[in-house]
C-alpha cells in the first residue's frame, strides 16, 4: 500500500520541488517563474500534511500549516502579478533578461 | 473490503499522475495559458493527495483557495504575455537549460537518496484530537490564534500593496 506510506508523499513531494526549480530556471518570463513557485510552495504544504498524518502526535497543526502556506500563496501571486504588470508598463517586456536596470 | 483498497490505491496513483502530468505541462509549454492550465490540474492532484491523507478540509480549501484564486489571479497576469505569432518570431535562447537540468536531477537525486536511506521516522505514540474540522477550528483559534490573526494582516497588506502598485503606473500613463 503506497498510498499509506511516508517516503511516497515525501517523494511526490520532491518531485514538485525539482518541477518548480526546473521551471524557475528554464521560463522565459515572469508570469511562468511565478507559476514555478507555486509548485514550490505546494511541494513544501504537501510535506507538512505528510507529516502531519504520519508522525505528529497533534493531527490538527500540519493542516493549519498548510492553510498558513495557502494564504500566504494567494498574497505573494496578487502581490507578484501586480509588480509584473507594474515592470511591464515599465519596460513592455516580460523576460528576464531585458529587465536589467531598476531606474523608475 | 479489499475492492476499495485496490479502488483508492488506483484513486491515489491516478491523483499522482495528475499532478505530475500537470506539472509537466506547466513547465514545457511555451504559451503562459497552458502554463496556468497545467498549473491548476497539478493543484487539483494535489488536492486529492490531501484527501488521502485524511483531511477532505483541506482538498476543499485547495481547490477553493489555490485552484480557484491563485490561478485566476495569475490568469489576470497572462495578457501581457507574448501571442503565438510573437512565440514564433522570437528566438528563444536555451543557455540554461543544461543547467537547470542538471540542478533539478542533482537535487533529485539528493532529497530521493536522504528520504530513502532515513526512514526512521518514529510516529507519536498517542494522537491528541482526530483530523476533523472541529478539532481544527478550535486548535486555529486556541493555541494557534497567531497564526490566524498575521494570515489576515498579510492578506491585508497584500491587497493594498497590490491596489497601490497597480494604481501608481496608471496614475504615471495619464499624465
Amino acid at each position: 500500500m503506497i498510498s499509506a506510506n511516508l517516503n511516497s508523499y515525501l517523494i511526490i513531494a520532491a518531485v514538485l520541488l525539482v518541477i518548480g526549480l526546473y521551471g524557475m530556471m528554464q521560463h522565459r518570463s515572469l508570469i511562468g517563474m511565478l507559476i514555478s513557485s507555486e509548485f514550490i510552495l505546494n511541494g513544501a504544504a504537501l510535506n507538512f500534511m505528510a507529516f502531519n498524518r504520519f508522525v505528529a502526535p497533534n493531527p490538527a497543526v500540519g493542516q493549519i500549516y498548510a492553510l498558513f502556506i495557502m494564504g500566504i500563496a494567494a498574497a505573494e501571486a496578487a502581490i507578484a502579478v501586480s509588480i509584473i504588470i507594474a515592470v511591464y508598463r515599465k519596460f513592455q517586456s516580460e523576460d528576464p533578461e531585458e529587465i536589467q536596470d531598476m531606474k523608475m | 473490503m479489499i475492492v476499495f483498497e485496490y479502488v483508492a490505491e488506483a484513486l491515489f496513483l491516478g491523483f499522482v499522475a495528475l499532478t505530475f502530468m500537470g506539472g509537466f505541462m506547466a513547465i514545457r509549454s511555451k504559451m503562459l495559458m497552458h502554463a496556468v492550465l497545467g498549473l491548476a490540474v497539478s493543484l487539483l492532484g494535489v488536492a486529492g493527495l490531501y484527501f488521502h491523507l485524511g483531511s477532505p478540509f483541506l482538498a476543499m480549501m485547495q481547490i477553493l483557495i489555490y485552484v480557484g484564486a491563485v490561478c485566476i489571479i495569475i490568469v489576470l497576469g497572462v495578457m501581457i504575455g507574448n501571442t503565438p505569432d510573437q512565440l514564433a518570431a522570437k528566438k528563444q535562447s536555451r543557455k540554461n537549460l543544461p543547467l537547470a537540468l542538471f540542478t533539478c536531477a542533482l537535487g533529485f537525486i539528493g532529497l530521493f537518496v536522504a528520504i530513502i536511506s532515513r526512514t526512521t521516522f518514529t510516529a507519536a505514540s498517542d494522537k491528541i484530537g482526530d483530523m476533523s474540522i472541529r478539532f481544527v477550528g478550535e486548535n486555529l483559534l486556541y493555541q494557534y490564534c497567531l497564526a490566524f490573526e498575521l494570515i489576515s494582516v498579510v492578506l491585508l497588506t497584500a491587497i493594498i500593496g497590490a491596489i497601490i502598485l497597480a494604481r501608481d503606473g496608471r496614475e504615471e500613463k495619464t499624465s
